[in-house]
């Protein structure tokens, strides 16, 4: 199959406008005969899903959550970016999207990116206007600060608790359609497949967490906000429930999916302190402003942070990217942290951390103004670590973020399957192969408020003589028995090991062999252990109670059987991909110094891979990359 | 460390409950409350038992998703913090820990410890918004919000829903979770246009949920796991009052 990222024509500034300008529209009348079905409610969900039922379709939104106000996007702590230049320091749409560009190691495409910076501007205003209190001037004008990868501030706040403010907003612009009965929301609902007529995507089917229950829905077209699977590495900064079932679940329908071996590890995460641990506790990367990163300069190091003097302290980001020293971007500083640890400088009972710094941003700046900056975050640190990060310094370490692989869209955010269409993270499209920090709260929005309300209504405009679909056909009833059999399997095999403990197995085979840096032997090796774990899953699983009943444990089952399949895509992307770019390192390819060696002529592409069933490879299929409008260069921070 | 556990087990709502007790060895300090859960199921799915249901996600205190009544206080015995961030070193070798669903008219049970929360969406969809569609607002800097008022809305806005401001109240009252909201858009202005209306709209869906009147005790802003103030309850009785004395003028 080709691919068709169906970019618009015209220069890059006017790419969009050019697709707006020239969108087919539904008439008023015609929206009410048309449904669409929404996964997921987090940022990208919520938001369309109140986006389309204002303009009049029937939107049902479904997520696995007690609540729409649940999903992940509520953790995000940091901020959102935008490019207003409110600050007068020289940033505009442009640098925007030459800082996402070249943050992304130039593993994405130029409209996309573009998009996302022109959007930006735009979201701000319909966060403000929906009531989300961001940080805020004396003067009462919007203030922002800076995050890694750039030099200018473009970050919007709101404390540390952006996402869960973002994430209200566009909750409860959903809930205004729910009460208007323009959406019908089912939670506590998981997607468990697509359901295909006439080579388009005409429904789900889910199950009802708190019955069993399984159940079919219809609707025009079907868009998967679901988010990311970084917990698939178990130990992640992910809330449990995230998972990769529903874009997997349409990729063996047909969807194609792209880059999946591209996971953020982010750098400022708590370490892991046992095996019990059953996440990682993110640090916000607006510590980095403030903070400064350090090892002591000795390995094994025994005494504590205050008593290792200026002089005996390693303060390595500063040291090896002068020009952005704490603030370089997530991988870079992630790797670098990686190699002093590995290197014996790590720090901390399990000697897996290094410190974060705040003693000498306190002495210029002032307690009171540190905590007005990140007092929930040291209070945060405090309640789990039972430590004062106001006079020792914090420890942090790598942990499994997000995902900026996902299901393969076009610049309508469309995947390979007419009428399905991926957003938010759960698609691959704007972060190429590392993502910048604030830029996925604004990715989730931008396409829940701005991109998808034209291009989904685009594809409605020829669907307007559909009938609605009796859920009695065909389709709806093999696909159903197809979830069914699989949900028996797993109750059935009545083995000796949990889901948890596949889950952890194959989260420790990620870290170490397709997590902060791959080999060729170290992938092979996982594809090998993931196979050989596969099959024992399928011996030796034990789910207690049943299919046809609230059961905790067999959703986590279902979720752990998809990651199995996913991992082993991964590592098969990672494998084929013989270069390092961004969150991907392998480590037969880097420079002298150890950064990071991208191979532009072979690998300026995305790598896009069909499933061909049970058990087969599957096929790669690369959509190059043209960059007309930037130079691609080495992407250097020092 | 050794602890013993009483937990509530009830199959659904229209089953009855019973306490039943737990061993469980080699509990580690640092394990936060619910990974000493998921030990517990572990436990018990091995053994073919059915694991103990409970509502969590993020793990982080912000979703607030998890709640459960932990010796008798909602969130346990650590003021201000939801379950996922208490760690069993607020416990010792040897404690009995009696754990409950939270509990209120407006919470029916579904299982175990997992309560149904709707009640809160709903209460949001009675006007817990900003009237704003979406796709063309204007310029954010256009109205400008002072540090203060937007600081104090967020105040407001920090609410987690989770519902253990209803869990502690003798009344079970939604008051403070209703409150936050009405303050939050209320001290904003572009909620405050229709603060009236929603707050008359908010508290009776409140009232219809089944949710008990304030009591004035204040254990809600005491348990709270973000310190949501009661001064809230204050401003959404101002709200109310206002609007019903407009209304009948």
């Amino acid at each position: 199959m080709k691919l068709n990222a169906k970019i618009p024509p015209g220069p890059l500034k006017d790419k969009w406008t050019y697709y707006k300008d020239h969108a087919k529209l539904v008439n008023p009348a015609n929206r009410k005969k048309l449904d669409v079905i929404v996964v997921g409610t987090g940022l990208a969900g919520s938001s369309i899903a109140a986006s389309l039922a204002e303009m009049g379709y029937h939107v049902t939104s479904f997520c696995f959550q007690d609540s729409a106000r649940r999903a992940h996007s509520v953790a995000a702590q940091g901020g959102v970016n935008a490019a207003k230049n409110y600050k007068n320091d020289g940033d505009s749409t442009y640098r925007m999207f030459y800082d996402t560009i070249k943050g992304g190691d130039f593993r994405s495409r130029e409209a996309n990116v573009y998009r996302l910076a022109e959007c930006s501007a735009q979201l701000i205003d319909q966060a403000v206007a929906q009531g989300v209190p961001f940080g805020r001037e004396y003067g009462g004008y919007l203030n922002n600060r800076s995050f890694g990868g750039v030099q200018v501030s473009r970050t919007f706040y709101a404390r540390g608790q952006t996402g869960q403010q973002l994430l209200l907003g566009a909750y409860q612009a959903l809930m205004r359609q729910v009460a208007a009965k323009t959406v019908s929301l089912f939670t506590r609902h998981e997607m468990l497949d697509v359901v295909l007529v006439d080579g388009k995507a005409r429904g789900i089917i889910v199950r009802n967490l708190d019955t069993g229950e399984i159940e079919r829905h219809t609707a025009h077209a079907v868009i998967l906000a679901s988010g990311g699977f970084g917990k698939i590495y178990y130990l992640s900064t992910l809330a449990m429930g995230c998972n990769a079932s529903a874009i997997w679940r349409a990729h063996k329908k047909g969807a194609f999916m792209a880059c999946p071996s591209w996971t953020q590890v982010h750098p400022t995460s708590l370490p892991q302190s046992g095996s019990y641990q059953s996440k990682l506790t993110l640090m916000s990367e607006s510590l980095r402003n403030d903070g400064r990163i350090w090892v002591p300069l000795k390995a094994n190091e025994s005494r504590k942070p205050n008593d290792i003097p200026e002089e005996e302290r390693d303060y390595y980001l500063e040291r090896r990217y002068p020009a952005f020293g704490n603030l370089a971007p997530r991988d870079i500083s992630s790797r670098a942290a990686k190699e002093r640890i590995d290197a014996g400088f790590g720090v901390g009972p399990q000697q897996n951390a290094v410190y974060l710094d705040f003693s000498k941003a306190i002495q210029e700046q002032g307690k009171q103004k540190i905590k007005e900056k990140y007092g929930n975050l040291f209070d945060m640190y405090h309640k789990i670590t039972a430590t004062d990060a106001y006079t020792e310094p914090m420890m942090i370490s790598p942990a499994a973020h997000f995902s900026m692989g996902g299901l393969w869209v076009d610049y309508e955010l469309m995947t390979t399957i007419p009428g399905l269409f991926a957003l938010g993270e759960a698609n691959f499209a704007d972060h190429g192969a590392n993502r910048l920090g604030a830029n996925s709260l604004l990715q989730a929005c931008v396409d829940g408020y701005f991109v998808a309300p034209y291009t989904v209504s685009n594809y409605l405009s020829g669907e307007i003589k559909e009938p609605r679909l009796s859920v009695e056909r065909q389709e709806f009833v093999d696909a159903e028995v197809v979830v069914r059999a699989h949900l028996s399997k797993l109750v059935s095999i009545k083995g000796s090991k949990t889901a948890d403990h596949y889950h952890k197995t194959l989260g420790k085979l990620l870290y170490d062999y397709c997590g902060l840096s791959r080999s060729k032997e170290g992938l092979l090796k996982a594809i090998k252990g993931i196979r050989e774990l596969r099959s024992d899953f399928y011996q030796n699983l034990k789910v207690s109670g049943d299919e046809d009943e609230m059961n905790g444990e067999l959703e986590k089952a279902g979720r752990v059987s998809d990651y199995l399949e996913v991992a082993e895509l991964m590592c098969q992307d990672a494998l084929t991909r013989e270069e390092s770019c961004g969150a991907h390192f392998r480590e037969e390819y880097q420079t002298p110094e150890g950064e990071a060696l991208r191979n532009d002529e072979k690998f300026c592409f995305v790598s896009v891979w069909q499933y061909q069933g049970e058990g087969k490879d599957e096929i790669l299929i690369p959509e190059p990359l043209k960059f007309e409008n930037v130079e691609l260069a080495v992407r250097s921070y020092k | 460390m050794k602890i013993y556990l009483k937990i509530w087990r009830q199959n659904d709502a229209g089953s009855p409950g019973k306490m039943v007790d737990y061993t469980l060895d080699n509990v580690i300090l640092n394990m936060s409350f619910l990974e000493m859960m998921d030990t517990l199921n572990e436990q018990l799915v091995l053994a073919g038992d059915r694991p103990v249901e409970f509502d969590h996600d993020c793990r982080e205190g912000i979703c607030g998703q998890c709640g459960m009544m932990i010796n008798g206080r909602a969130h346990g015995p650590v003021a201000h913090l939801t379950t996922c961030q208490l760690h069993m070193r607020e416990f010792k070798d040897g404690d009995t820990i009696y754990i409950e669903p939270f509990r209120g008219k407006g919470f029916p049970i579904k299982r175990d410890l997992r309560v149904d929360r709707s009640a809160f969406d709903r209460i949001i969809m009675a006007g817990g918004f900003v009237s704003v569609n979406t796709g063309q607002a204007p310029e954010a800097n256009g109205i400008p919000i002072s540090h203060e008022d937007a600081e104090s809305a967020f105040d407001s806005a920090a609410c987690i829903g989770c519902g253990a401001c209803v869990a502690t109240c003798k009344n079970s009252s939604a008051a403070l979770f209703t409150s936050a909201k009405i303050a939050h858009l209320a001290k904003l202005p572009q909620g405050e246009i229709e603060s009236r209306k929603r707050a008359l709209a908010m508290v009776q869906q409140m009232d219809d949920e089944q949710f008990g009147h304030c009591t004035n005790t204040e254990a809600c802003e005491v348990e709270c796991p973000q310190s949501i103030s009661v001064l809230n309850i204050a401003r959404m009785n101002w709200e109310y009052t206002l609007s019903k004395v407009l209304r009948n003028t």
